[in-house]
């Protein structure tokens, strides 16, 4: 069972995602995350003062049950099946991540350097992590879906949309590695 | 139960992304510097299943669970918001290595610093639905 709890190769996961996609489509639905976020919002019941909130919702519920096994599959994952040799990228992307500052990762899925813990006492941490988030749930939404929706779902139905909101996704990652990071790490 | 096969393929959704590592900041980031076949290999192998998969569907005229015939909805054209929403969306992945979908599954992992960026999420969401009619799209 070691192999399970390896670093899965790129072809595996890569093909197993692309049958998550595909499941759903038989199920009669579709895969996207980011509507979930969405979904999540009109829960509370703002929908009453903003429209784009007032929607049918509940038939979304199935996507939230994903969600839900998602997280419980990232916990068995995490804590079932790590192994201390996972994680491990490209030395020459550990040097640079050195130079801003950033711990490697040593088996560890994201740095202490964002993520810590100690996170809670310090306002630019939190600061950095909300206004990420921000940036992925506005983005996501104005471009009308994420990785899920528009890199997997939509360019493999060949959708000239997704192709364009793609090629965003790639230019903004990398104006954020390329021009940002220096100035805010 | 209906519901219980959603949660499966969550399920191995989840399990997935965290063993191939889709979900560590660190991959994204390796990504974006081009130091990597690996994010570029799931993304185009997922894309190569999806595309051999629809057009399955399509050619065979596959009917879905519940013996209905399967349409898969295009998506609406437009140029503007998906260049800009693209990429505000692709600052915020390389800002904090995690789409919507990761974002779940690290928090389901125990990393409660995360949480701060479902809080962003739902309120650049909230945001977006708050501006949207006010926004070119």
């Amino acid at each position: 069972m070691d192999f399970l709890s390896q670093t899965w190769h790129w072809s595996i996961s890569g093909f197993l995602i692309g049958m998550v996609m595909l499941c759903l489509i038989y199920f009669g639905k579709t895969f996207g995350m980011s509507t979930n976020l969405r979904s999540l919002c009109s829960l509370t019941g703002i929908g009453k003062r903003v429209s784009f909130f007032n929607w049918d919702w509940k038939s979304q519920r199935w996507n939230l049950v994903v969600v839900l096994g998602a997280m419980m599959g990232g916990y068995f994952a995490t804590h079932f099946l790590s192994s201390a040799t996972n994680v491990s990228i490209n030395p020459g992307t550990i040097l640079k991540l050195q130079k801003l500052g950033i711990d490697a990762p040593n088996g560890k899925l994201i740095p202490d350097a964002i993520f810590g813990l100690d996170v809670f006492h310090s306002l630019k941490k939190i600061f950095l992590l909300v206004f990420g988030g921000f940036l992925i749930g506005f983005g996501s939404r104005y471009a009308g879906g994420c990785t899920s929706g528009h890199a997997i779902s939509g360019l493999s139905n060949f959708q000239l949309p997704s192709l364009k909101a793609v090629v965003g996704f790639f230019i903004g990652g990398l104006i954020m590695v390329n021009f940002i990071f220096p100035l805010i790490f | 139960m209906n519901l219980i096969k959603y949660l499966v393929v969550g399920f191995v959704f989840g399990v997935v992304l965290t063993k191939t590592e889709a979900v560590s900041w660190y991959r994204i980031y390796e990504m974006f510097q081009f130091d990597s076949f690996h994010m570029y290999g799931i993304i185009m192998t997922a894309i190569a299943t999806g595309v051999v998969g629809i057009q399955i569907i399509k050619r065979f005229n596959v009917k879905d669970i519940n013996g209905l015939p399967i349409a898969i909805l295009g998506k609406e054209r437009g140029t503007f918001r998906y260049w800009i929403g693209g990429l505000i969306f692709g600052l915020g992945w390389a800002l904090v290595g995690s789409c919507p979908g990761p974002i779940f599954i690290l928090i389901g992992a125990g990393f409660v610093s995360v949480g701060f960026v479902l809080f962003g999420a739902l309120f650049g969401t909230f945001i977006y639905g708050y501006f949207k009619d006010k926004l070119p799209h």
